[in-house]
């Protein structure tokens, strides 16, 4: 088959030509990008904590005898995700720890080098590990052996005693792997 | 620079690539006329972008589909854009595939060495088409759920293996999660991955047989780029254009209260969609689907259409005949043209039908109300939860169930239905407000069909008091009687008048005093006070919460009618009506109801303005007479009453 005349352009016109193919072209490619870009960052514009009660009910004296001894508990209370609210959610854990004097300490359970959950190893060791990267922490909360990658030592929580028999804590997460104590 | 895209072109050939795409040889020169092919991969391109930014706030599960589409739509930055786009460009795409086809057909393209290619486009046709089906469901809205509820059980009547095909189809035998996820991993997957396949070799084959010239050739042969890029370009940019002014326009022409696609209240199988419509494109289907009666359905739902999908794969054969070509091209334009009027009868239809005006109607009050309450977020069970438990919602369905047989809302069964017979009970749009209050002080009023007309009261002792009494009251006394009836009122406790109430508090207190020492109202009623001689209804607390509770119980119990009750059924016994449903009752009759101040403001220009207040003697007793034709929009009607009547307005145009 003998090859068609192909047309030549004179340069000048056919850059113009050129840049306009590109332009609306690329503007039409654009819009569906940005809009998604756009909805994608979203998320960047929640600010709020989901949580919205600062201090939460979340057991009596008469679960927390005056032992010394770290208990686990959930802290359930109100909670609003995207389009959910559900008043009665789980949104974490607490240990409290009633000394013989009476007073209550209360750590988070969430590890500050990496978010994983720190259990509470028995009588002979009495001492807080974290089963990720075995970072250990003393009863007060502090980094109890100087292997622990934690870079700060457990997060204290706010504890009140309410109606004389109520133990309420002020449920706060702080930023993991940094030193300073960052309130996300 | 030059040595890297040296480098890159040795490892990869990107030149020649792009050599051969660019420079492709367009016989003829560029023509508009060849734009269709890249306007419609435009498109498709447009979708799977936009598609896979929704995919990352889409939940596919009944509890949560419609709330996060929700979400998409009103709360996320740009959701209500990018989910225009999605729905719009789809449109789009499905009007350039129609047009793609047909000049395919009318240019003879399909014909040899192309036919392969037109069977990869008919294909493409149809994974488009199901590609929408299944998009329609996801949003989990009235709409789609009534209406791909149709093309599921269409599926059923296939001879022999229907039942099964629709049960995994829909993932069980009715619609759930199941339903969804399968729908979801068709449209988001499985489908657009067969497209995308079949896309590479469609255009791998236009390539290998290069484009079918339009004859004869105008101009010399031009290459692909940059002539036909440009036009390419323009085309791509106007269907960009296009969808942006179809997610854009009808909002800001004021054709519909929100930007960008539709979205109607969440799917509810126990709530009636009468404008359940397939999309635009498939309504030629639906329509068609009306001349197939009984079992006939199977001709026009499965026979008759595929059929006439067998002859548009047969057309590259049925060309080689003599006239083949022709007959395919007429074969096309009659199809095209009978689609094109079925659909056309399809929308003349719901556009001269006054019951498909109402469901639309209906469905966009109930989804405006979902917008109000979804300030307080959805529970766990979803938005559908939250509107069952609306007494807005429910309450207008629970007064059509129980209660209009013998009352009547506003002339109304509560849902906008005229019954036929007379009503033989009280209407009771406005129950216990000050100006619904004021008709059983007004003998023309409570002797009236929407008092005690219908009922064996009409000359009881209420109404020959007022005639004998009432109607003899100076001006003087009918002022102290006013105060009485708004005290009485006040009673209730109604939402409605709590701001006006509290305003007037000193006036509702004098009328307390009268309402006991002066009126006459306790010679029959107690109010706040023993008298075992009055056995007329208890006047304590009328109207609150516990008071219509306790009534709609027992209206037989000495505090209310005791045994002159006529005829109104005891609802507390033989479990007539749940706890709950009463609760639901008791408050939409007293528009006890969550509002948003908020939301109300935001629409405030598209609700009616509030009703004039009316003059106590003359016109409310006709009030519920004048909705002569159906009541059409109820929403703003309700709205509009719960403005509280002005005491002093009221009270210069009484002329008790």
């Amino acid at each position: 088959m003998e090859k068609p005349a192909v047309e030549e352009m004179p340069a000048r016109r056919s850059f113009f030509r050129e840049a306009f193919a590109l332009g609306l072209g690329g503007i039409a490619t654009v819009v569906p990008f940005v809009s998604g870009v756009v909805f994608y960052l979203n998320p960047l514009k929640k600010k709020k904590g989901q949580v919205d009660e600062n201090f939460i009910r979340v057991t009596t004296l008469d679960s927390l005898p005056a032992d010394n001894v770290p208990r686990q508990f959930p802290v359930i209370g109100a909670k609003t995700d995207a389009w959910t609210r559900t008043e009665a959610s789980p949104l974490g854990a607490v240990f409290l720890r009633r000394t013989e004097e009476g007073e209550i300490k209360a750590f988070s359970v969430i590890c500050p080098h990496a978010g994983c959950f720190v259990e509470y190893v028995g009588r002979e060791k009495n001492r807080f590990l974290c089963p990720c990267h075995n970072s250990e922490f003393a009863l007060n909360g502090d980094i109890a052996s100087p292997g622990s990658p934690s870079p700060r030592g457990l997060d204290p929580v706010n504890v009140e005693v309410r109606n004389e028999s109520e133990v309420w804590v002020h449920f706060q997460k702080f930023q993991s792997g940094t030193h300073e104590r960052i309130p996300v | 620079m030059k040595a890297f895209l040296d480098w890159l072109d040795h490892r990869t050939g990107y030149r020649k690539l792009t050599d051969e795409t660019l420079n492709e040889n367009v016989p003829g020169g560029s023509r508009w006329r060849y734009i269709w092919g890249s306007a419609l991969v435009f498109t498709f391109f447009l979708q799977i972008v936009t598609g896979l930014f929704l995919w990352m706030a889409y939940s596919p599960n009944s509890h949560s589909a419609w709330e996060s589409v929700y979400y998409i739509q009103f709360e996320m930055t740009g959701g209500w854009l990018l989910r225009g786009i999605h729905h719009y460009a789809a449109q789009v795409m499905n009007v350039l595939l129609i047009l793609h086809l047909a000049q395919v057909i009318i240019d003879g393209a399909y014909k040899a060495p192309r036919e392969m290619n037109y069977w990869f486009g008919l294909l493409l046709l149809q994974l488009t088409l199901a590609i929408s089906l299944t998009g329609y469901l996801l949003p989990w809205d009235q709409k789609g759920f009534w209406a791909t509820q149709v093309a599921t059980n269409l599926a059923s009547i296939v001879p022999i293996v229907g039942p099964s095909l629709q049960q995994l189809i829909i993932g069980g035998t009715e619609y759930g999660h199941h339903t969804l996820t399968r729908f979801f991993a068709l449209h988001a997957g499985i489908l657009p991955g067969l497209m995308i396949l079949l896309t590479v070799g469609h255009i791998y084959l236009f390539r290998r047989h290069g484009l079918t010239p339009a004859q004869p050739k105008r101009r010399p042969d031009q290459k692909f780029w940059p002539e036909q890029v440009l036009k390419d370009s323009i085309g791509c940019f106007g269907v960009m254009m296009a969808v942006l002014f179809l997610v854009c326009g009808p909002y800001v022409m004021g054709w519909s209260n929100h930007l960008g696609a539709g979205l109607t209240a969440p799917a509810d199988p126990s709530s009636s969609y009468g404008a359940a419509r397939p999309e635009w494109y498939f309504l030629f289907l639906f329509q068609f689907l009306k001349y197939f009666p009984g079992w006939t359905e199977i001709i026009g739902a499965i026979i008759i259409p595929s059929i006439g999908l067998l002859i548009l794969f047969l057309m590259p054969f049925i060309a080689k005949w003599p006239r083949g070509h022709v007959f395919n091209v007429g074969y096309f334009l009659i199809c095209f043209a009978g689609a094109a009027g079925l659909t056309y009868q399809a929308m003349e239809e719901d556009k001269n039908s006054p019951e498909f005006a109402k469901s639309v109607a209906a469905a966009e009050a109930s989804m405006e109300r979902v917008l109000e309450l979804s300030e307080q977020k959805f529970p766990e069970a979803g938005a559908l939860a939250l509107l069952r438990k609306d007494s807005k919602t429910q309450g207008p369905k629970l007064f059509a169930q129980h209660c209009a047989s013998c009352h009547r809302y506003n002339g109304h069964n509560g849902m906008g239905v005229l019954p036929t017979d007379e009503p033989t009970a009280s209407d009771l749009k406005g129950f216990a407000t000050r100006e619904w209050m004021m008709g059983w002080v007004d003998y023309d009023r409570i002797t009236s069909i929407h008092y005690f007309g219908g009922t064996e009261f009409v000359d009881g002792k209420m109404a020959k008091f007022v005639k004998r009494k009432i109607s003899r009251f100076d001006d003087e006394e009918l002022e102290l009687l006013k105060k009485a009836i708004f005290a009485l009122s006040a009673e209730a406790q109604l939402p409605t008048q709590a701001e006006i109430e509290k305003e007037e508090a000193d006036l509702i207190q004098e009328g307390f005093v009268a309402l006991q020492e002066e009126v006459g109202c306790t010679d029959c009623h107690r109010f706040h006070n023993e008298d075992e001689d009055a056995d007329a209804p208890l006047l304590t607390g009328y109207g609150s919460k516990e008071w219509l509770t306790r009534f709609i119980k027992n209206p037989e119990h000495p505090d209310f009618y005791g045994e002159d009750n006529d005829r109104m059924p005891k609802y507390g016994e033989g479990g007539k009506i749940s706890e709950a449903d009463l609760e639901l009752l008791v408050d939409w009759l007293r528009q006890d109801w969550y509002r948003s101040e908020k939301h109300q403001d935001e629409n405030k220009d598209l609700e009616e303005g509030p009703t004039p207040v009316v003059s106590i003697s003359d016109e409310t007793s006709e009030t519920p007479a004048a909705t002569d034709g159906e009541p059409s929009n109820q929403e703003a009607e309700d709205n509009a009453d719960a403005e509280p009547v002005e005491a002093s307005e009221a009270a210069s145009e009484s002329e008790v």
